[in-house]
């Protein structure tokens, strides 16, 4: 098996879905001509043509509601929003046109589309290019939300939301574009939207995440376990709509939760999963459900210092393990 | 352009049908039989000299609330009207979960829109663009109100349109007010057809209360679009003779004088008057309109008054397009 | 037949209105449309056009006054009619009740020991109550001398080889073998190592004299745990009046679906069963049909809220367990299929603890997987309803006055007559065979 980057992933998934339908097509700022500024559409213009690779202009809005349009006609866009950080003035055609079209229509329209964006930091981009934004759309009923952290899943997830019938919003930890690698097999393979996956078997603590932070999660775990401590390791993956059974049975067998992701605390996707697990596996909780997550300012500081103080990494993870271990 | 006589008698019948079923939505209000209603009084020839000159069925329409006129010009009745008006189950245009006047029709192309102003262009220039990338000679017709024009989301949809040259006419049905604010509240051009030159398209201005005058104009940039050669601004100036709904009061920002002078120039009035002074329409011929009319209408009120509401159940349904219930 | 008057609701906040002039008197003949009276809101000030021909009967608001939207105004009719004393139409207000917080847990007895027990977890206070623990005799190992989760299953496992506790009963014991299996899929041959779970038999109570001895005979004693069946099922039967309902259904769709899914399902690394059908169809009447997913009591009837699904296993003559699929209503498809995975993975490798074998709502038994067409279940108390599923068989049906070769199943449903009729069992079962038909 081939191991490979992320991005490349996501490119063969993309490159994959354009040739097997010709109802797919990519849109965004610079997919086209330059590739993606990440690359992550690099080689699809020269191959499919500025049909199936559009530029479009410098209008985050329309490069949803375009979008929108195309998938009511029958299409399947793959919309990419250039940093998940310049999403919010789609977010008028995502959440009050996208999300509830196939409800309002009683099932006549519906929108079968991606709108796939980088997200989060330590990447040295300031507030404006390392935001964390799943938590505004993980509140919508109608869309669904995932977030890869590793090649297989991503190709894979990425392949099934392109033929999935909803809109979904599809966020990649740009920090582990080429950072992370995996093995990816040959062949056509697809992993469904809905199961979140249990990475690494454990029975002490249970340790919910997504995206960048299940990377630096299965780094925990191994540390701990050097100090006994047997960490389950859940890649949630798909986080709206959630597997709620998986969760409820992983901290039925460990009494102990903690979830940790990238975004601030406060209204974090984090705080769903902690009441869900509050609420429905109470009698099985052998302490407090923890989060660990960004701090509560607005977004991540530029310069080095503040930075790694907002990041989370493998040494802070394997703190609150630990502290939740010994509770 | 010649207009048979059989064509405009179908065009006066359409503009009478819309106008009693709206006074007669306007009377349900008043006696407490229905919640609320949004007017297309003023509208009728714009609206319906609009839908003439499209290939009905063929091409597409994303239209705004007010276009009552429009839709029964496309075959919406006055049952599915009142069914909609009543919240009843099955309403064609989304089975009570929209308030009514939002429409949809999928078997005429006519997508499903929401309350959030000019939503609806960018998903017309997506359809448009769809149009396109499949080499077809269909047209998208969207239609708004001259307040939409102000908002972000028509300046991005006409200027992709114009940049590809997409099918897509869009028509502004300038009716002096939205809700409290006259036009030079809303733009500083004299007339909203002005703007387009700055989009880099064709805009033109026409007086929206003659439906020969809307049916040529719109037939013009319908050959174009079909052709090939792109999208037009059209903006139908009328004058909205009801306040802007039914929850409106509009004694606060207008005077009773403005109203009573703009009726004599009320669309049916303009219509009924040149299709006499033709012999097109006589005394006899309207009477029998009128007859006709007002039945259909009756026995429309009487079927959805008594017509069931949804099962409770149907409130949660279909949020994803795998929910959706077929037959 | 009179026709009332309303107060119309002129807009979404308006909620009252006055009356500022009558055009019509009472006794006056109008015609529908005629404008009949004047009325002022604080959003907008409009007549109100008649909504039937007549005579105005009666006028009940006069000029001046100010009622709610909704209050009658006026009766239109024939002349000398009475006016039928109808309410105006009520307002309906859309109440949403919060979905209530899980059950709670018992609030943990202060156990009275030596020693003050610090923070006592929900999982600590359930483990303790459901094993009849006195926590005072555990050691905690967590912070501050806390006793946790695993300090008391490490001291239920020595106190099993120490002091043995009465038997529990055979519905709430994990025990070994199989769990639910579905037709095609065999588990790992075998049966693994017994749970440690000898304990002494309570006699059972003194039953009908013995059969007359013959020539020949064998005295076979009988083993613990089929003793406890045996009062076990007595005792359902005694308690319970049991009648069994039967319907068939045509599961063309479920096996259509479950082909569709279930090369999806194993990429993940588990199997799609037909029993994860059946739980889904039944947690679906259930809600429904919520009258079923309770239990007899002295005092009334105990509605349970929580829809536990528990799925009957019988080994031959070892032991009987129901595994528990908790919230099987919360659970999509793919839920119930991980958890009746999950259940049989630790059923396998004896994991099991006695909280999943345990309190089930309503309860599921495969018998046909034996081959078995249909039976008469008996009540896994204090359940008020078992459903048996039979094998699944293709038969020809008719269908729109053709023969038709359909996957059928018949679906027996035991229920507790003193708690549901025939009604509401067949229309419970009626559900389920819907559900199942119409899967998508």
């Amino acid at each position: 098996m081939a191991e490979i980057t992320l991005i490349d992933a996501l490119r063969q998934a993309m490159d994959e879905e354009l040739a097997r339908d010709d109802q797919v097509f990519i849109m965004g700022e610079d997919v086209g001509v330059r590739g993606g500024v990440f690359r992550a559409t690099m080689g699809l213009y020269e191959k499919y043509g500025p049909q199936r690779v559009i530029d479009t202009p410098l209008a985050e809005l329309s490069i949803a509601g375009v979008g929108i349009g195309a998938a009511l006609y029958g299409m399947r866009p793959i919309c990419e929003i250039q940093f998940g950080d310049f999403i919010y003035p789609a977010i008028n055609q995502i959440v009050s046109e996208a999300a509830k079209m196939c409800y309002r229509s009683n099932g006549e329209w519906t929108v079968p589309l991606v709108i796939r964006a980088p997200y989060g930091g330590g990447i040295g981009g300031g507030l404006y290019h390392s935001q964390s934004v799943e938590a505004f759309f993980t509140h919508v009923p109608g869309l669904k939300v995932v977030i890869p952290s590793n090649p297989y899943d991503a190709k894979g997830l990425l392949k099934s939301a392109v033929r999935d019938n909803n809109p979904i919003l599809f966020f990649e930890p740009k920090k582990g574009y080429r950072l992370i690698r995996g093995e990816v097999p040959e062949g056509e393979y697809t992993v469904p939207i809905g199961p979140a996956n249990i990475s690494r078997p454990g029975t002490d603590v249970s340790v919910f995440t997504y995206g960048m932070m299940h990377y630096y999660a299965l780094q925990a775990a191994e540390q701990v376990a050097a100090e006994g401590i047997s960490a389950e390791v859940v890649d949630l993956r798909t986080l709206y709509p959630v597997d709620r059974a998986t969760i409820l049975a992983s901290v039925r067998k460990t009494g102990k939760a903690l979830i940790v992701h990238e975004d601030n605390l406060t209204g974090g996707y984090g705080a769903e999963v902690a009441a869900t697990i509050a609420s429905d596996a109470f009698p099985d909780l052998d302490a407090p459900v923890r989060r660990l997550c960004g701090p509560d300012v607005p977004a991540v500081p530029f310069s080095h210092p503040l930075q790694d103080w907002f990041m989370l990494d493998p040494e802070k993870i394997a703190g609150a393990i630990r502290s939740l271990a010994r509770y | 352009m010649e207009i048979s006589t059989d064509m405009q008698r179908e065009m006066y019948w359409n503009m009478l049908l819309s106008r009693r079923l709206d006074e007669r939505a306007w009377a349900l209000h008043r006696q407490g039989r229905i919640a609320f209603h949004i007017s297309a009084i003023g509208h009728e020839a714009a609206q319906v000299g609009a839908a003439f000159a499209l290939r009905r069925g063929y091409d597409w329409i994303a239209p705004y609330y007010r276009d009552l006129a429009m839709m029964v010009a496309l075959g919406f009745t006055p049952r599915h009207f009142m069914l909609s008006l009543m919240g009843k189950r099955g309403e064609p245009t989304s089975g009570g979960r929209q308030m009514p006047s939002h429409f949809s029709m999928r078997n005429m192309n006519v997508v499903s829109h929401s309350a959030p102003v000019a939503t609806q262009c960018v998903h017309a220039a997506g359809i448009g663009l769809a149009i396109k990338l499949h080499k077809e000679d269909k047209v998208v017709l969207t239609s708004l109100g001259e307040g939409s024009t102000a908002q972000g989301e028509w300046y991005e949809a006409v200027n992709w349109a114009a940049i590809h040259q997409l099918p897509v006419i869009f028509m502004v049905e300038n009716n002096m007010y939205a809700i409290s604010e006259p036009m030079e509240k809303q733009m500083a051009v004299k007339s909203a057809a002005e703007k387009a030159c700055g989009l880099g398209l064709p805009g033109v201005a026409v007086d929206g209360t003659n439906i020969f005058a809307m049916y040529e104009a719109v037939k013009s940039a319908v050959d174009l679009a079909r052709t090939g050669q792109g999208p037009t601004l059209i903006e139908a100036r009328m004058y909205r003779m009801t306040p802007h709904s039914s929850d409106d009061d509009d004694r606060a920002y207008r005077s009773r004088a403005e109203v009573e002078e703009h009726k004599k120039l009320d669309p049916m009035l303009v219509g009924r008057t040149a299709m006499e002074q033709t012999g097109v329409l006589d005394e006899k011929s309207l009477a029998e309109l009128e007859t006709r009319a007002k039945d259909i209408i009756d026995e429309a009120v009487q079927y959805a008054e008594k017509a069931p509401y949804p099962d409770v159940i149907e409130g949660s349904f279909p949020v994803y397009a795998e929910e959706v219930r077929h037959g | 037949m009179s026709t009332n008057i309303i107060m119309p609701k002129l807009g979404e906040s308006v909620i009252e209105g006055t009356v500022t002039k009558w055009l019509k008197q009472e006794g006056e003949q109008i015609q529908e449309m005629d404008a009949l009276v004047e009325i002022n809101t604080d959003k907008v000030d409009t007549e109100i056009p008649s909504p039937a021909s007549g005579t105005l009967l009666k006028i009940m608001v006069p000029e001046g006054a100010t009622v709610s939207a909704g209050a009658l105004l006026a009766v239109i009719g024939s002349p000398g009619e009475v006016p039928d004393n109808v309410h105006s139409p009520a307002m309906i207000t859309q109440v949403t009740i919060p979905p209530e917080a899980g059950a709670a847990t018992r609030p943990v007895s202060a156990v009275s020991g030596s020693r003050p027990l610090g923070f006592i977890s929900p999982v600590v206070a359930k483990l303790a109550h459901e094993n009849n623990l006195d926590l005072s005799q555990v050691q905690g190992s967590g912070e501050g001398g806390r006793i946790t989760k695993k300090d008391v299953l490490a001291y239920l496992e020595t106190r099993q080889v120490v002091n043995p506790a009465p038997e529990p009963a055979a519905w709430e014991t994990p025990g070994d073998g199989e769990l639910f299996r579905p037709p095609e899929i065999q588990f790992a041959g075998g049966i693994p190592g017994k749970l440690n779970l000898t304990r002494p038999v309570a006699p059972p109570a003194a039953g009908p004299a013995p059969a007359a001895a013959l020539p020949g005979d064998v005295l076979k004693p009988f083993s613990p745990a089929r003793k406890i069946i045996a009062e076990r099922m007595s005792a359902s039967k005694h308690s319970s009046p049991h009648v069994t309902t039967v319907m068939e259904a045509d599961l063309k769709l479920v096996v259509a679906h479950r082909e569709a899914n279930k090369a999806a399902f194993e990429r993940d690394g588990f199997h799609l069963t037909f029993s994860a059908y059946f739980v889904a169809a039944c947690a679906a009447a259930i809600k429904a049909f919520p009258d079923v997913n309770s239990s007899w009591s002295a005092e009334g009837l105990v509605l349970h809220r929580p829809i536990n699904i528990g799925l009957a296993v019988s080994l031959g003559e070892e032991s009987l367990i129901v595994p528990v699929i908790k919230g099987a209503d919360g659970l999509s498809l793919l839920g119930i299929a991980r958890a009746i995975n999950d259940l049989a993975e630790r059923a396998r490798s004896q994991r099991l603890l006695p909280d999943e074998v345990h309190g089930s709502t309503f309860t599921i038994t495969n018998h046909g997987i034996s081959g078995s067409l249909f039976a008469t279940p008996i009540i896994n108390q204090p359940n008020c309803a078992i459903l048996g599923v039979g094998a699944i068989q293709k038969r020809p049906v008719v269908i729109d006055d053709a023969i038709a070769i359909r996957p059928m199943v018949y679906l027996g449903l035991t229920f507790d007559h003193r708690i549901l009729d025939g009604a509401i069992a067949d229309g419970f079962l009626s559900k389920v065979v819907e559900v199942l038909e119409n899967w998508i």
